[in-house]
């Protein structure tokens, strides 16, 4: 059989992420020795390889600058495979938040006991990646379930990455069971609506699906199996002891990229998919955007390990992802990746201030080191304070911008005289009121940096070059992606071009 | 590009220059130009509008300017200011302007200090410029935030709770705010968010109006001290750091009065009408109760914090009223009480700040130390308890002979009831005044202290010179002002005719 392989043309953002991938595979092959077994007293390793970094960080930012300019809609290889504007939009934004942790990560992963494992780490990166890019322009069950589990198998690599702690063993244990057994549950739902419908094919299913119990039960099941990649309540129980455990750099990949791509590609098949069945998923997702977030702000509050605190908080802002696809149009697509993408500076720029501040602190994240932070390291207290401001939605950081265009997402077209409408209101007002339950917890973190006495605050350093570079764009994102309109007219043309 | 848009432009330039001073100096003359530079502004837009009044143009905005911002979502930059928000466009320059010099010897972290400060600023100025719901509501919440940590780094006191209870209750009313602007937005089927526009179609159903109203008249009565919703004020108040106590009590609790009235009674008329009996009830009790709580305080912070939530009680309540003379009232009582209060804490701030205590019970006999302070200390507190010759006096007056005209018995007695305020006023200042600047001094090292410096002096001598010059010539004021109220009162009376 001849396969046309100008199809591959269709499929640009995965063939140039590929490519990075051989590149970088075949440089680590080339330059690597000898695994060195890391000394105790933690002296630099003399073959570390000062340009392995900066390459792979020019290769992501190849990538995205050749995907940039939006897509054409196109389908190739039987229908399995499709891309529009908006999907393009994701991929761009998702490779961006990977970008920022390539570039976060080179302070942590040239230490000397993890830099032997450098070229893994970043090779793991660009597969999760390719398999999310391969999820959110699935266009065939089959296609999205390789996509994910591509993006989930490695995850669980990077998050045992150092396996001889204790707790990043334990969390990669965790987060294989959890993406195994959340992995059968949706195959459970897909096969449910195979049964029913016969197809697995996207378009065929939206063509013909109606609200039998069968289908209805496919679709809790399916969205249970996504639920746990977003981590929802109640899918969320992994969520805290693996950002925990993980390395700090993995868990801001976990929670902007990795949920990110989840989101959008519940958007997309909720809405494409089981767009007939509007009104049952619906309610699924009121009910289950109110637990995540009221759920995930009152756990949030009493913790003391920033990593813990940040889970938590991702499950919340996870809440208010979600929230943007009850609208139920094009609006949806605009505001959940716009959404995704000022979440992805504002939680990078926490954990790299976070995962910063641990390089230097013996490896303790609890809030208690944060305090008086704003006198010895006032810049680093600085940024990290716009970040968590931009997380609480406060203006002008574009945080703000995004959760109220979230809100009218979700309210659009509602009216108060029927009963989804009605219960869109009350969502939002309850997604109102937890805002200001998660500014709370953020301003405990601004209070200990700025506030709290301390006899012993954590003496000042020089950040690494890679990391205020990281910073800086995250900082420039956050206050620019709000400001100026430039950003979401993007989006909101792709969204458009796409329906 | 409109002149208006200079409000917001002149503090981010500050920011810039904030950002960039090297010394305490460098940040004291970055502070002195800009907020110079938007007084004068300021004082240009009020003769300047005026004039433009004068010479016939009745258009219901002038110096207006629009251009799409979020284009996809209707979204627009638009600015444009009448008779009121010229009026406290000037409150506000004033206020920062003096706000400057009252903390000219603030330590530490003078630089960081000015650089929440100015933010604060550029939230109420582009809070008044603007006519677009959305972008009036982000500068709201730009205005909000740096109160957390004026209040909880430079404050005094149980510092930390005061700054996360204000912090929390005011974010929780633009929680409200959120809702009820997109229950505006949406309803109303408008394709914009300008305020006029929406106005002008007024076509949201009277059982949605009825939904939204209370969440926007809460949202901002929040800010505005709306009983029961009021107790973050003396807390937050007492704790701030003078400059900061200033500008929230003169400025900042004017966002609320100045949205309950832009906002939810211009675009949700009938709504308005109907429900305006429960908020004045509500605000019958902010007025009375403010006075009487008042009265058995014993920090003076406290005293005028509570005293605050009776004056801005007055505002709300005055806008329940609903004529014309009454809403005239309440924007005159905004730019009065945003005056006097000042007044008030930064005299109180100083005195503190000499005798480290704002006990009543442990001060005493301050004229005989202290003769400016005290001095401006009992001008405020006349111009408080509305003697004639102050601006107090001007704006109540209005208020409770505005209220009067609503000729119904319930209307009239809570009148009547919030008159008592006055007396009340009058027992908790005078009270004060005596006990604290005319008795034995109690305590020898008060004999040690210096009167104010210059830059208080300056600080006060201008407010003093404010508060007066409104008392005496209210005329120009109360003119700009009715000429905004006007077509705004008509609008929600001329609309509800129809609907009835």
């Amino acid at each position: 059989m001849n396969i046309d392989y100008s199809q591959f043309l269709n499929m640009i953002p995965e063939v140039t992420l590929m490519a990075l991938l051989v590149i970088v595979f075949i440089a680590d092959f080339a330059t690597s020795q000898r695994a060195v077994i890391p000394t105790s007293n933690g002296e630099a390793n003399s073959s570390s390889r000062a340009w392995f970094n900066p390459l792979v960080c020019l290769l992501m930012a190849a990538h995205i600058v050749i995907n940039i300019f939006p897509t054409t809609a196109s389908v190739a290889f039987g229908g399995m495979y499709y891309t529009n504007p908006s999907v393009g939009v994701i991929k761009t934004i998702l490779a961006l938040g990977a970008l920022i942790v390539l570039i976060q990560s080179r302070e942590w992963i040239q230490r000397p006991d993890t830099q032997f494992k450098e070229g893994e780490f970043y090779i793991l990166i660009a597969s999760t990646l390719l398999g999310m890019n391969m999820m959110v322009s699935a266009n065939h069950f089959l296609l999205f379930f390789l996509g994910l589990e591509m993006a989930s198998i490695p995850m669980a690599c990077l998050v045992g990455l150092d396996k001889y702690r204790h707790n990043s063993a334990e969390s990669a244990a965790k987060f294989v069971l959890t993406a195994a057994f959340s992995s059968g549950i949706m195959l459970y739902g897909i096969s449910f609506i195979y049964g029913a419908m016969g197809t697995l094919y996207f378009d065929d299913i939206a063509a013909k699906i109606t609200a039998t119990p069968l289908t209805i039960m496919g679709m809790v099941f399916f969205f249970s199996g996504l639920g746990f990649k977003i981590s929802l309540v109640p899918f969320h129980f992994w969520t805290a002891d693996t950002y925990q455990g993980a390395p700090t750099t993995i868990t801001g990949y976990l929670s902007v990229v990795s949920k990110g791509a989840a989101a959008f590609a519940l958007c997309s098949i909720l809405i494409k998919v089981f767009g007939p069945m509007v009104e049952y998923w619906q309610y699924m997702l009121f009910i289950v955007v109110v637990l995540s977030i009221t759920i995930a702000n009152l756990f949030a509050i009493r913790q003391r390990d920033l990593k813990r605190f940040m889970a938590f908080s991702s499950i919340s802002q996870a809440g208010y992802i979600v929230l943007a696809i009850v609208g139920n149009s094009a609006m949806s697509y605009t505001t959940l990746s716009f959404y995704v993408l000022v979440y992805v500076v504002a939680n990078m720029a926490v954990f790299s201030v976070i995962s910063s501040i641990e390089e230097h602190n013996n490896g303790t994240v609890d809030m208690e080191s944060y305090n008086g932070l704003y006198k010895t390291n006032p810049k680093l207290a600085f940024l990290m304070t716009i970040a968590l401001f931009s997380l609480g939605g406060i203006p002008p950081f574009a945080g703000m911008f995004s959760k109220f265009f979230v809100f009218m997402s979700a309210v659009k077209g509602a009216s108060l005289s029927t009963t989804s409408g009605v219960l869109a209101y009350s969502v939002v007002f309850i997604a109102l009121i937890n805002t200001v339950i998660s500014l709370y917890y953020y301003l405990l973190i601004v209070k200990a940096m700025y506030i709290k006495p301390n006899e012993k605050p954590l003496p000042w350093f020089k950040s690494a070059n890679s990391t205020k570079l990281a910073l800086a764009i995250c900082t420039a994102g956050i206050i620019m992606f709000g400001v100026f309109s430039m950003v979401y007219s993007w989006i909101d043309s792709a969204s458009i071009a796409s329906m | 590009m409109s002149i208006l848009t200079l409000f917001v432009v002149i503090p981010v330039l500050m920011l810039v220059g904030l950002w960039l001073a090297k010394n305490d100096n460098q940040v004291r003359g970055v502070m002195v130009v800009g907020a110079s530079a938007l007084l004068g502004l300021a004082i240009w837009l009020t003769i300047t509008f005026i004039q433009m009044r004068h010479a016939g143009n009745t258009e219901l905005m002038l110096f207006t300017y629009s251009t799409p911002w979020f284009a996809p979502l209707n979204i627009a930059y638009s600015v444009g200011v009448d008779g009121i928000s010229v009026v406290m466009l000037l409150l506000s320059a004033v206020i920062v302007f003096t706000g400057t010099f009252a903390s000219w010897q603030l330590e530490p972290m003078k630089k960081e200090y000015f650089l929440w400060f100015v933010l604060l600023s550029i939230g109420v100025f582009g809070f008044f410029i603007s006519t677009d719901l959305f972008t009036m509501f982000m500068f709201y919440e730009v205005a909000l935030i740096p109160m957390y940590l004026l209040i909880g780094v430079w404050g005094t006191g149980p510092k930390e709770y005061a700054a996360m209870k204000l912090t929390l209750m005011l974010m929780g009313g633009s929680a409200l705010l959120i809702l009820g602007i997109l229950g505006i937005y949406y309803f109303s089927g408008a394709t914009t968010m300008n305020i006029n526009e929406i106005a002008a179609l007024h076509n949201i159903p009277v059982a949605v109006q009825k939904v939204f109203f209370p969440f926007i008249f809460i949202g901002f009565g929040v800010l505005g001290a709306l009983f029961p919703f009021h107790t973050w004020s003396p807390d937050g108040h007492a704790s701030a750091p003078t400059a900061v106590s200033m500008l929230h009590a003169g400025v900042l609790m004017k966002l609320g009065g100045y949205g309950c009235f832009r906002i939810a009674m211009y675009l949700l008329p009938e709504a308005a009408q109907q429900l305006s009996w429960i908020f004045l009830v509500l605000t019958t009790c902010s007025v009375v109760y403010g006075a009487l709580a008042a009265c058995v305080q014993t920090d003076l912070k406290y005293i005028n914090a509570y005293s605050s939530v009776s004056h801005c009680g007055m505002v709300l309540f005055a806008l329940c009223m609903m004529t014309q003379t009454a809403i005239t009232g309440a924007v005159l009582q905004m730019l009065s009480h945003g005056l006097m209060t000042a007044l008030f804490f930064a005299c109180i701030g100083m005195i503190y700040h000499r005798a480290g205590t704002r006990d009543v019970r442990y001060l005493g006999g301050l004229m005989k130390v202290l003769p400016f302070l005290s001095v401006s200390y009992v001008i405020a507190g006349l111009a408080n308890l509305g003697l004639p010759g102050f601006s107090g006096f001007v704006a109540e007056m209005t208020i409770f002979v505005g209220s009067f005209q609503n000729a119904d018995t319930f209307h009239r007695v809570c009148t009547i009831i919030a008159c008592t305020s006055i007396v009340v006023t009058a027992v908790y200042i005078l009270r004060v005044v005596g006990k604290i600047l005319f008795q034995k001094v109690p305590n020898k090292k008060f004999f040690e202290l210096h009167d104010a410096t210059w830059d208080e002096r300056l600080a006060i001598g201008g407010l003093i010179f404010c508060v007066a010059g409104l008392g005496l010539f209210p005329l120009w004021a109360s003119n700009v002002i009715s000429g905004a109220v006007a077509p705004i009162i008509n609008h929600i009376m001329s609309t509800t005719a129809a609907a009835l």
